[in-house]
C-alpha cells in the first residue's frame, strides 16, 4: 500500500485527559495508521507530556480529513522545511553541522518534496545532488570539497522500522541475548527464511541474497563442511571474511589441518604450525584463489565453493595477517567500500564467530535487514543487538554447532 | 476571603446570537435583570462573605457583565481572554485595562489561541480542567499549564448549549465535582471518572443542567446557584453546603448564570 504521511505533535496533559488516546483512535477509525515517533511522559503531575506522531493514510484526501479532525484536540502539524545544505569545506571533511545518518530508511526534503536517501547506513553523511534532486549517504572519507551535505535536523525524517510481516523469531525480538535460550526454533526460523530467500533469489528477487560474515573459528571448530555445503547449495551468496578464514580453509584442503592441528585427529602434526604460511605462500605463487581453484590445486572447501558458485567474496585484511593471501584488501577504507558495495540486495545477514567482521558488517547494514549474530562469547551478539534493530537475533553458541544444525535444517544429511 | 470581579448589567441585552441560548427576539427585561443581578450581589456579599470588585460597564458591550470571561487570575498575574467571536473581542481591552489598573501583571504569550478565561478554565488547587472545542482552543491549555506549572486536563465540550466549561462543570471547595457528563465526549467523561473519586462526583440531571445548575459560585461551604434546581440543591446540602438559589433567568437569555457573572480574583 502506498501511503502519504504527515508528522504531528501533541503537547500538554495528554495522557490522563485521554487526549492522546482520542487522537490515536481518531486516526485509526478514519482509515489512517500511525507510528509513535517519540513519546515523553511528564514525570510529575505538572510536567507536560509530548508525543510526536507520524500519521499515515492511503490517500491525500484521507490524510487531510484526519489532520482536520485531530487539530482541534491540539495536534499541530510539524512545519516542514527543506533540508539545509552546506558545501563540504575540503576533501574528506563534512561541514561542521553535518547530519549523521542512522541505519533506518531516511528522507530529505528538497524544493518542497521528500526524496529517499539512497544507501541506508549509519554514521555517514548525506550528499545531495540538487540538480538531479537525488540524495545518497556518503562516508566521510569519500566526500569531496564542495559536495552539498545535509546539515542539522531540519528537513530530514527517519522512517521507523515496520514490524516484519512474518511471524517468526525476527518479529518477536527483544534486544536480549542469552546463552540459556533454546536455539532449535531460532535456527529453524533462520533456515525457513534462507529457503524462501534462495527461491526468491533464483527467481530474480531483488533483496534475496544471504550474507555470511565469518571468522576462522568456523574452521577450527569444525564448521567448514557445513558452510561449504551451504554455499554449494546456493543458500549463501555473499561471504565477508579475513585472511585467516580463507587461509585455514585452504590449509585444511591442502594439509588436512587448521593452524597445524589435524582436523580429524585433533592433535598437532609435526611442523603443522607452518601449514597456513605454506598455504598462503602457495596461493601467492599461483596468483589468486580463483586460479588455485580453477587449476585444481584447491579442490574443496569454502573458497572453492565460492569460486564455483560465483558467490561474492570480500576479504578484509588486519594488522596481524600473515601474507596476506592475494585478494585480501589491506587498505581498511578500501575494504569497507568493497563490503559496502556488496550490501545492496542482501536480505539476511549471518555474522558468525568474528567480533571484527560482525561489528564491521553490522555497521554497514540497514536496520531492515534481518541479522543473526552467532558467537560463543555473549558480548558480541549483545553489542550487535544494542544497535536498536528489532530484527537482530543473537545466539550464544559455537560456530560449528550453529552451521551444522542450520545445514541439517536445510536438508544436509550427515 | 474571596474577591470577585463583577460588572453591573447597565448595558446588558441580547444584541447578537453567538450561542444557542441567544435569541435577539427574546428581549431582556432590563429592570428585572438589574434586580436579579443585585440580588446575586447581595447573596455573594452578605450571605457568602465575598468581597466584590465592580468594574465600570461600557455601552455597546452587553456581555461585559459576564466577567468570568475576562481572563484568569493566578496570584498577581492575569491572562486576558482572547475571544473567539468578534462580538466579544471588543471586551478584551476593557478587561485588560481593569487588570492593569488593579495592579495585576498581564501575561502574554508568543502564540495566541482563543481562550475565554475562567469560563473555560477551572479546577481544584492541585489541578485544573480546561474546556475546549466550543470557544477556547486545546492548545491554549498547554501554554497556560507550562506558564503556571499546573496540570490542566483538557476536556472536549460536545454540546453547543454547554459552550463554556463553567456551564457544565463546577469544582467545589470540599473537593467534590458538580458536573453534567453528557456535555463532554466519552474520553472527557472517562478522564473525569479516572481522576475524581466516585463519592466526590455530583452529577446534575439534564433538566437542571439546562437551567445551568453547574454555573454555581462556591465560596467556602456556601454555594450560589440559579433557582429551581431542587435535585442539585439537595445533593449539595447532603454534602454539607449551604445553598443560595437566586433567580437569574434574565441572564439565561444570553446563556449565562451565577458563575458567568463573577470572576474569582484570588
Amino acid at each position: 500500500m502506498t501511503t502519504v504521511q504527515e508528522t504531528i505533535v501533541l503537547r500538554g496533559h495528554i495522557i490522563d485527559s485521554l487526549i492522546l488516546a482520542k487522537v490515536l483512535d481518531l486516526i485509526l477509525t478514519m482509515g489512517g495508521a500511525f507510528d509513535l515517533d517519540q513519546v515523553e511522559i511528564g514525570r510529575t503531575r505538572e510536567d507536560q507530556s509530548y508525543a510526536r506522531i507520524v500519521v499515515r493514510a492511503p490517500t491525500v484526501a484521507t490524510l487531510t480529513h484526519i489532520l482536520r479532525a485531530i487539530q482541534p484536540h491540539g495536534a499541530v502539524v510539524e512545519r516542514d522545511t527543506d533540508c539545509v545544505l552546506q558545501p563540504a569545506p575540503a576533501d574528506g571533511v563534512f561541514p561542521e553541522a553535518f547530519y549523521s545518518t542512522t541505519h533506518l530508511p531516511t528522507d530529505v526534503r528538497l524544493n518542497g518534496a521528500w526524496i529517499d536517501v539512497e544507501g541506508v547506513e549509519m554514521d555517514l553523511g548525506i550528499k545531495v545532488d540538487s540538480r538531479r534532486l537525488t540524495a545518497k549517504t556518503v562516508p566521510m572519507a569519500d566526500v569531496r570539497e564542495g559536495d552539498l551535505i545535509v546539515t542539522g535536523q531540519a528537513g530530514v525524517r527517519v522512517m521507523p522500522l515496520q514490524r516484519p510481516r512474518e511471524r517468526d523469531v525476527f518479529a518477536f525480538m527483544e534486544s536480549k541475548v542469552s546463552a540459556e535460550r533454546p536455539h532449535g526454533h531460532v535456527i529453524a526460523d533462520i533456515a525457513r527464511r534462507m529457503r524462501a530467500l534462495r527461491d526468491e533469489h533464483r527467481a530474480g528477487g531483488a533483496r534475496a541474497k544471504v550474507l555470511l560474515a565469518g571468522g576462522p573459528a568456523i574452521i577450527h571448530a569444525g564448521g567448514r563442511d557445513a558452510l561449504t555445503w551451504l554455499i554449494e547449495e546456493g543458500f549463501i551468496q555473499v561471504l565477508f571474511c579475513g585472511n585467516a578464514l580463507a587461509a585455514h580453509d585452504m590449509e585444511a584442503d591442502l594439509y588436512g589441518t587448521s593452524l597445524g592441528y589435524a582436523l580429524n585427529a585433533g592433535r598437532a602434526v609435526p611442523h603443522g604450525h607452518a601449514h597456513h604460511l605454506r598455504t598462503i605462500n602457495r596461493i601467492r605463487a599461483i596468483g589468486s584463489i580463483r586460479a588455485a581453484v580453477e587449476t585444481g590445486v584447491i579442490k574443496s572447501g569454502i573458497m572453492a565453493a565460492c569460486i564455483r558458485t560465483g558467490a561474492e567474496l570480500v576479504m578484509a585484511g588486519t594488522i596481524r595477517d600473515d601474507g596476506p593471501l592475494p585478494g585480501v584488501i589491506t587498505d581498511s577504507m578500501r575494504a569497507q567500500a568493497a563490503m559496502r558495495a556488496a550490501i545492496p540486495g542482501v536480505g539476511l545477514a549471518l555474522l558468525v564467530a568474528s567480533t571484527l567482521h560482525a561489528v564491521a558488517t553490522g555497521n554497514l547494514l540497514p536496520a531492515s535487514v534481518p541479522t543473526v549474530c552467532v558467537d560463543i562469547n555473549a558480548s558480541v551478539p549483545t553489542k550487535l543487538a544494542d544497535r536498536g534493530s528489532f530484527q537482530a537475533v543473537g545466539l550464544v553458541m559455537d560456530a560449528a554447532s550453529f552451521l551444522g544444525e542450520l545445514s541439517r535444517n536445510l536438508g544436509r544429511s550427515v | 476571603m474571596s474577591r470577585l470581579l463583577v460588572c453591573p448589567p447597565d448595558y446588558f441585552a441580547v444584541e447578537y446570537e453567538i450561542n444557542p441560548w441567544m435569541r435577539r427576539a427574546n428581549i431582556v427585561d432590563h429592570e428585572r435583570a438589574t434586580t436579579q443581578w443585585h440580588r446575586l450581589m447581595e447573596v455573594l456579599e452578605q450571605k457568602m462573605g465575598a468581597t466584590l470588585e465592580r468594574m465600570r460597564p461600557v455601552p455597546g458591550l452587553p456581555d461585559l457583565v459576564f466577567t468570568a470571561n475576562a481572563g484568569v487570575v493566578v496570584g498577581r498575574k492575569a491572562v486576558v481572554s482572547r475571544f473567539r467571536y468578534p462580538e466579544r473581542q471588543r471586551e478584551e481591552a476593557h478587561f485588560e485595562q481593569w487588570f492593569r489598573a488593579a495592579g495585576y501583571e498581564i501575561v502574554t504569550f508568543d502564540q495566541e489561541f482563543f481562550f475565554e478565561g475562567a469560563g473555560d478554565l477551572l479546577g481544584f488547587p492541585e489541578y485544573w480542567f480546561g474546556g475546549y472545542r466550543q470557544r477556547s482552543e486545546a492548545r491554549a491549555f498547554s501554554l497556560l499549564s507550562e506558564y503556571f506549572s499546573r496540570e490542566i486536563l483538557p476536556l472536549e465540550l460536545v454540546d453547543g448549549r454547554f459552550y463554556h466549561l463553567d456551564t457544565c462543570l463546577c469544582p467545589l471547595s470540599g473537593g467534590e465535582l458538580l458536573y453534567y457528563p453528557p456535555a463532554f465526549d466519552s474520553y472527557g467523561q472517562q478522564a473525569i471518572l479516572e481522576r475524581v473519586n466516585e463519592d466526590r462526583r455530583l452529577t446534575v440531571p439534564e433538566e437542571e443542567a439546562l437551567k445551568f445548575a453547574c454555573n454555581a459560585v462556591c465560596v467556602g461551604t456556601r454555594v450560589a446557584l440559579p433557582e429551581d434546581c431542587p435535585a442539585t440543591m439537595h445533593r449539595l446540602q447532603e454534602r454539607g453546603y449551604q445553598v443560595h438559589p437566586v433567580p437569574l433567568d434574565e441572564f439565561m437569555k444570553s446563556g449565562g448564570s451565577a458563575k458567568c457573572l463573577t470572576l474569582a480574583l484570588d
